[in-house]
């Protein structure tokens, strides 16, 4: 009996633990081992720390990785901005089928590929696209502006692409929160403000921090957005990586970019759970 | 489960009807550009021969990974630049080489087939064959950028915000021409190629406040140019002829350095399993009927024997306007790049992209 029901949950447990070693845990283990090679002569390779050394000695790649960091903080951080106050009104305010509509429409932009979604934006930014005629037109402006290829443009395009990630655990959270508590809250004398701040953000919390998570490591993973929208000066440390792999056949740096990415993500996640008293399976449980 | 069984059925039918085709109809996998395998050669080919074709699109740069990536596998027809073959053939071994009684000689052009082969013999052994070349240069808009005639006047401040190049290894090459200084006589020696690539760098890096943006698709650079957004780029003759086919004004210069020449080759990956039909498509495509209809798609001519009688007359005479006599004769054809130069361009090209 006892054989057969641990039988059971190792067959149960296998397309787990297959997943997690063939595609999550064989393939980091081999890029580790990459990252750990030298090149030394055609087809020679020798174990060193040679690719971190070069990471850490050559400012660009730092300078990279850090404003890659701050820069998705910044995202996360306006993503949230925004975020909240759709996210209460299409959990509280909203009701019956204005709220349906409203939470389709944040839906809609990801029916379409992220190419696409970004292409709008190029259309909409460009120095021949809407917003710049339509400036002209209205005589506010002499002659073509150029809103595109700057970090401005990366901005917008990294809040837009992940602005649905912050307003679905928020909604969700949001919704859980008893009309009841709130109302009791101003009945004891709290205004908006405090009830803002002693219940509703408190009962959030844990969307707040799984939407943070998530719409941090989309904008940190992200390559297509800041290369396409950020134009010259587009700097980003997937497209670090990319380049190494693809264009320069450096693999081995490349894959030293890649671990330095894990850990500088694991870090900052780390970081946010401790710094707002959360743990993990408080948040994703 | 009437419909269950009848889907057993007919997959059984698939299994047994491809099972029993003739192993003499393979499918080829054919890696290559866009405009290189067009349709309606496709389709040509494929009745002729009864193989099938499955083409990926690709550039230079993704061939190689992708090569690399399986060890030269997953493919059984690839087209790199021939300056991109003895490199990475030496460092990663993703080819194989070619069998040339397996093909028609006689359909090439001699002196390209000759100079293909010396750039791609590795341990005496030939991997490449020509098939479409053509130059990398400027395309111009002449009325409103006149002053541009060579790589280096992109940097001129009539042209300020108007302009476009890509961050690749054409453009470090082509501004070295323009500076006086000879990039391919220093391929041999690292220490005197990073001094001309620091040099090179310098001025772009004091070059990157006139640029609009780097422009990483031929897609993405006709847009800019067509929008007018940009008036002078750095770009492959097609792009040039093919906008001047709309807008008059628009077309190809070759820079007063010199276009820089590139061959696309033919090369077999090291894992291919459909040589045979591999051999065929290289011998069909390279039919002067056949190979005018490739130029007619892609835009550039190839090395095949004769195809230039078949080829369309309104790209003859753009050919002819951008390519005086001087200008062919000066055209700097790239020599095969020795392992290694790649990680010094890139350590330029992250710093040009990173300067302010």
């Amino acid at each position: 009996m006892r054989t057969q029901a641990k039988l059971g949950l190792f067959l149960l447990l296998s397309p787990l633990l297959l997943w997690l070693t063939l595609l999550i845990l064989i393939p980091h283990v081999d890029m580790l081992l990459v990252s750990l090679r030298e090149r030394i002569g055609v087809g020679q390779y020798q174990t060193s720390l040679a690719n971190y050394f070069t990471f850490f000695s050559e400012p660009l790649y730092l300078r990279t990785f850090v404003r890659t960091a701050v820069m998705s903080i910044m995202a996360t951080a306006i993503t949230l901005l925004i975020a909240f106050p759709v996210s209460y009104y299409i959990a509280k305010m909203a009701r019956g089928r204005v709220r349906s509509a409203l939470f389709l429409l944040c839906l809609v932009p990801f029916w379409v590929s992220e190419l696409v979604r970004t292409f709008g934006w190029m259309i909409l930014l460009r120095e021949t696209g809407v917003i710049s005629k339509l400036l002209q037109y209205l005589n506010l402006t002499d002659g073509p502006v150029e809103l595109l290829y700057n970090d401005a443009a990366i901005m917008v395009g990294l809040v837009y692409t992940s602005m649905l990630f912050m307003v679905v655990p928020l909604v969700t959270t949001l919704e859980s929160l008893p009309d009841e508590v709130i109302e009791a809250g101003y009945d004891l004398g709290g205004n908006g403000l405090s009830v803002l701040r002693e219940i509703v953000i408190p009962h959030a919390m844990p969307g707040i921090v799984s939407g943070c998570i998530v719409v941090f490591m989309l904008s940190l993973g992200n390559y297509l957005t800041p290369t396409m929208l950020g134009g010259k000066d587009s700097l980003w440390f997937t497209e670090l990586i990319y380049s190494q792999f693809i264009v320069r056949f450096n693999w081995e740096l490349g894959a030293a970019f890649g671990f330095m990415l894990l850990i500088l993500s694991s870090t900052i996640v780390w970081g946010m759970l401790k710094l707002t008293g959360q743990s993990l399976e408080k948040t994703m449980g | 489960m009437k419909h269950v069984a009848s889907a057993v059925c007919s997959a059984l039918t698939i299994a047994f009807v491809c099972g029993t085709t003739p192993a003499s109809a393979d499918t080829l996998r054919l890696l290559t550009w866009g405009g290189y395998a067009p349709e309606n050669v496709v389709a040509k080919f494929e009745a002729e021969t009864g193989h099938t074709v499955e083409v990926t699109k690709s550039n230079n740069e993704e061939m190689i990974a992708k090569l690399r990536a399986t060890g030269g596998g997953g493919f059984d027809l690839a087209q790199p630049s021939q300056d991109r073959i003895a490199g990475p053939q030496a460092e990663f071994g993703i080819y194989k080489p070619i069998d040339l009684s397996k093909i028609d000689s006689a359909q090439f052009i001699t002196s390209m087939l000759e100079a293909t082969k010396a750039n791609t013999t590795v341990g005496g052994e030939i991997y490449g064959v020509p098939h479409v070349w053509g130059t990398s240069g400027l395309v111009v808009d002449t009325k409103k950028a006149p002053s541009v005639k060579d790589y280096t006047d992109l940097c001129n401040a009539e042209v300020a915000g108007k302009v476009s190049y890509r961050l690749k290894r054409p453009t470090l090459i082509g501004f070295a021409f323009a500076m006086g200084l000879d990039p391919f006589a220093a391929y041999g020696d690292e220490a005197a190629y990073k001094a001309v690539m620091d040099k090179v760098e310098a001025k772009l890096v004091d070059c990157k406040p006139n640029v609009k943006t780097y422009w990483g698709g031929g897609d993405e650079l006709m847009g800019l140019l067509r929008s007018g957004e940009i008036v002078a780029s750095m770009a492959w003759d097609t792009g040039g002829w093919k906008l001047n086919a709309d807008m008059p004004d628009i077309t190809f210069v070759a820079p007063a350095s010199g276009a820089l020449g590139w061959v696309d080759t033919f090369v077999l990956p090291a894992k291919g399993r459909a040589d045979d039909a591999a051999y065929a498509w290289i011998n069909f495509v390279m039919q002067p009927e056949i190979a005018a209809m490739i130029t007619e798609a892609a835009g550039n001519f190839t090395a095949s024997k004769g195809a230039d009688a078949f080829a369309d007359e309104a790209l003859k005479v753009r050919y002819q306007a951008s390519f005086p006599a001087e200008a062919l004769d000066n055209i700097k054809w790239y020599p095969p790049v020795p392992a290694g130069l790649e990680a010094i361009e890139g350590g330029v090209l992250d710093r040009v992209k990173a300067a302010k």
